[in-house]
């Protein structure tokens, strides 16, 4: 019966797969004018994946210079800039391109369509975003432009006016980082209508809304949330290249502009834009999790409406970034009340992942390893946040190192632990090999050793009043120890993200062969060849489930009767 | 009634919470020398404990959720790992409860309401707080990189360590703070004694603090400012009544006239220093950086980058940079005679 629904490659499949024998410099350029959907998504992640290690090599730099008080192993300004190019970095070229090239490469596998609905707009962002990036990082040979070399943008990756303005920045690092981003942004966007128009539009037969695996929900949700937000970053960008180049007064304070509308233009962009980077962890979480505890998703239609709850409510809290600039005390406490309401479908998500393990067998290889250390940790990080939206107290601990622990355990602990779950859970798809389980469980343990050293110090050093941003600090304010600690856990860290990033070449070629479907998984990704033929599927798929794969695997007990 | 007891209650679930606090402050305090951290486990102003008192409330909170929740999710996966005898089977497929999602849904929202109220409530109490008559106004002005402090009502002007009385239940001697930017945007933070209050240009701000005790308490700028954040340190001295009113009367005298070092205060007078310095009483009078009037009453220089001493003194007006670089400044190119005249000058400046 299922077989006639569903082609399973190997035996249905009759894609001819072209053994093209091409000379090198005709496969790069069979790589650059790609309109494939699995390759751009493979450029988005290797990408991602060299800027991760540039941007960590800059935070181990700030980690050496913080280690000691009063060090010089970098000046004042080549430490402002590392940590300016350490966030713009990790956020821009790191977080959204790894997780709109992972989109790119699953949601029209998991959909069962054959690419992209705009597959030449889906090159042309990439290849924005690609640019955006190598703008960004030209600063450093260009920053100065004719009055000397060597320079990059030091105002911080909130780039708080009017500290960005002519007078304060001189040079042109500022600029090139706000044209680098009004490039990579115009990329998200095209990427992001692309992700909207393929699920409402490319699903195959029998595959409803409700029936999507939830990370193309999840992905869904962050598009439209995308659309909305990278618009005032764009915005507040234009109006300050207006201030620095045409004599605009946006934000330029002493000619009555205004420092604080920029800080509202940056976090109503720059909120959302943590949940834009965390939801997609959450769906890659929600495919993982089923699958390595052997259980469907527990309350899968609860796990959507969360999804758009956090979506919509994440729209309305950005001034939680500035319970210190000043607002009236009424305005403090709807921001309060409206941030903290983010807790609760993030709770009901929480307790979905918690449901879903309940009663299952849980099969520990690296990928749900890296899903449990996330739910741990985005389970403390969810906590600390609830602390820093108690406005009073975030007026302790607002700008300290508290907010880098918070927001490093989001970011790390709860995103770069799904990313690394899902490079591990997807690789054999993408390549036909498995990555090493040994050296995987090697990255895991230490990354997860070295996080804990570096983050969970952080949050202490925070309560003892060291601010962030700061190249160094007086050594009587009892802050010594535990920044060495902290450093002695980047390193660790850093071994382990050596370690994985050797896993991933040497596997390439050594690894052990994967086959179509090695995890025992349920969506349709896993149906066809690994790696996927062009078009990925011989036949349209037609499922009839959220697991099609499940219905299969067990047609005497098939998912769709049971679903709602 | 209630509220006592629900008071009790927070100070119950929250004295193991204190303790390691406590703990971890003495811990770090013993391990780099005599002076306190400035912790905010440790206040000594009325916002700042106010704060504390909030923030053990969410903490014994938030750390039973952790409690419950990190332990249910431990217990799931150690109770349903994969064991090796397993026969391979699929366990039981669940795939929902509308019960139990209502559950942890309404959980929830009621542990919002308490959490929103409570801490409502603490923001009103600190932000709106009414202005006693008593009150001590300063007007506190950031610049790149160094605190200006200027008290109206009694015509002082100072700069990066701030004089304060100690204020007590009985005889409230609060102080408000007029917050204001000269350039960029920074913040105002002494951990024991209130929260952080950003300077921001054109956008005037307030804060205040009532110090209980008297003694020095230690902050910095807590809002990214440019090269030499990190060195923009704040000092609060909080006097008894009699040592501030003495400073008070100190700070108001002219600049001293000593004739034994009119050599270095000519250097002074004649170089680019008057652009930026003021010194009551002479032609000086800059208002780009510190006010020097009363420069040796001061601990430390260059906003707490360097102790206050003939020696560093000396460097810092060699070459700043040395000292804090990127500092805006700039080296004067004097001599080393005239540089010996000019530190002679300023150390008769008390």
């Amino acid at each position: 019966m299922a077989d006639q629904t569903l082609p399973i490659a190997g035996t249905l499949d009759v894609t001819p797969r072209e053994r093209s024998q091409a000379m090198l410099l005709e496969s790069l350029h069979g790589w650059v004018v790609t309109v494939d959907h699995k390759r751009l998504g493979i450029l988005y992640v290797v990408y991602s994946i060299f800027f991760l290690l540039v941007a960590g090599a800059e935070a181990l730099a700030i980690r050496i210079q913080l280690a000691w008080p009063g060090q010089h192993f970098l000046s004042p300004q080549v430490y402002n800039r590392m940590f300016t190019m350490h966030g713009t970095t990790m956020v821009f070229l790191v977080g959204m391109p790894i997780l709109f090239g992972f989109a790119n490469y699953l949601v029209p596998l998991m959909i069962g369509a054959r690419d992209m609905a705009f597959p030449r707009l889906n090159a042309f962002s990439f290849w924005l975003t690609a640019f955006g990036g190598l703008l960004l990082y030209y600063s450093f040979i260009g920053g100065f432009g004719l009055y000397g070399m060597g320079s990059a943008p030091d105002v911080g990756w909130w780039a708080y006016a009017p500290l960005t303005a002519k007078a304060f920045s001189p040079g042109h690092a500022t600029d090139y980082w706000a044209l680098a981003l009004i490039v990579s942004g115009f990329g998200t966007l095209g990427t992001a209508i692309n992700v909207i128009a393929t699920t409402l539009s490319m699903r195959c037969r029998g595959m409803s809304l409700l029936r999507m695996p939830l990370f193309v929900w999840l992905m869904l949700v962050v598009s439209g949330l995308t659309l909305v937000t990278i618009t005032p970053l764009t915005a507040a960008q234009i109006m300050l290249v207006i201030d620095r180049y045409l004599g605009g007064h946006f934000f330029d304070t002493q000619a009555g502009g205004s420092a604080v509308v920029w800080m509202h233009f940056f976090w109503i962009f720059g909120h959302p834009e943590v949940y834009v980077l965390v939801m997609p962890a959450f769906g890659i979480a929600s495919e993982i999790i089923p699958v390595f505890s052997r259980k469907a998703i527990f309350g899968y239609p609860a796990m959507v409406a969360a999804s758009v709850g956090i979506a919509f409510v994440s729209l309305g809290v950005w001034a939680h970034h500035m319970f210190t600039v000043g607002m009236t005390s009424v305005g403090n406490a709807f921001f309060v009340l409206s941030t903290m309401l983010v807790g609760i479908p993030t709770g009901i998500k929480i307790f979905n992942w918690v449901a879903t393990i309940w009663g299952g067998k849980i099969r520990f290889a690296t990928p749900m390893l890296f899903c449990i250390g996330f739910l741990f940790q985005f389970l403390i990080a969810g906590l600390t946040g609830i602390m820093l939206s108690a406005a009073p107290w975030n007026w302790q601990l607002h700008n300290s190192y508290f907010v880098i622990a918070h927001f490093h355990y989001v970011l790390v602990g709860a995103i770069v632990f799904n990313i690394f779950a899902a490079i591990y859970y997807w690789y054999p798809k993408v390549t036909g090999r498995m990555l090493s389980e040994t050296l995987g469980k090697w990255h895991f343990w230490l990354f997860l050793i070295g996080f804990h050293i570096t983050f969970d110090t952080m949050h202490f050093v925070g309560f003892l009043g060291m601010p962030r941003s700061i190249y160094t600090f007086e050594p009587d304010r009892g802050w010594n120890h535990l920044n060495f600690v902290i450093s002695a856990g980047g390193m660790i860290q850093g071994i382990a993200v050596l370690i994985f990033a050797w896993n991933l070449v040497d596997s390439y070629f050594r690894g052990k062969v994967a086959g179509n479907d090695p995890w025992d998984a349920w969506t349709l990704e896993w149906s066809t060849q690994s790696p996927p033929p062009a078009y990925n599927f011989a036949a349209d798929p037609v499922v009839r489930s959220r697991r099609p794969l499940w219905d299969l695997k067990h047609p005497d007990d098939p998912d769709w009767k049971y679903e709602a | 009634m209630i509220r006592e007891q629900s008071a009790r209650a927070i100070r119950l679930v929250s004295l193991p919470i204190v303790c390691i606090a406590a703990a971890v402050a003495r811990q770090a305090a013993w391990a780099d020398g005599p002076q306190s951290s400035p912790s905010v486990f440790a206040p000594a102003s009325t916002p700042a404990s106010s704060i504390l008192g909030l923030s053990l409330f969410v903490l014994a909170i938030t750390g039973g959720i952790f409690v419950t929740v990190g332990g249910l999710l431990a217990w799931a996966i150690i109770r349903y790992r994969g064991r090796k005898d397993d026969d391979g089977s699929e366990p039981a497929q669940i795939y929902g409860s509308t019960q139990v999602e209502l559950a942890w849904t309404v959980i929830p929202i009621l542990i919002v309401v308490v959490l929103f109220l409570t801490t409502a409530r603490i923001i009103f109490a600190i932000q709106d707080a009414p202005k006693p008559r008593a009150a001590l106004d300063v007007t506190v002005v950031g610049h790149q990189y160094w605190w200006e402090f200027r008290y109206p009502k009694l015509g002082i002007v100072t700069a990066n360590e701030l004089h304060v009385p100690v204020s007590s239940k009985n005889d409230p001697r609060p102080t408000w703070l007029h917050l204001l930017s000269a350039d960029v945007d920074h913040s105002f933070w002494v951990p024991q004694l209130a929260g952080k209050t950003d300077l921001i240009p054109n956008h005037p701000n307030e804060t205040w603090i009532d110090p209980l005790h008297t003694g020095l308490y230690v902050g910095q700028c807590a809002q990214f400012c440019g090269v030499e954040h990190a060195k923009m340190l704040l000092r609060v001295y909080v006097d008894t009544p009699e040592q501030f009113a003495a400073w008070v009367q100190q700070e108001q005298q002219p600049g001293a006239q000593d004739a034994s070092v009119a050599a270095g205060r000519h250097i002074f007078e004649t170089e680019a220093c008057t652009n930026c310095h003021r010194i009551a009483g002479t032609p000086a009078a800059g208002t780009f950086g510190p006010d020097l009037t009363h420069l040796m009453s001061r601990a430390t220089i260059a906003s707490g980058a360097a102790l206050n001493t003939r020696e560093t003194l000396r460097s810092w007006i060699e070459d700043p940079d040395h000292t804090k670089p990127g500092a805006l400044m700039p080296a004067m190119q004097l001599n080393d005679e005239q540089v010996d005249q000019l530190v002679a000058y300023l150390t008769t400046l008390r």
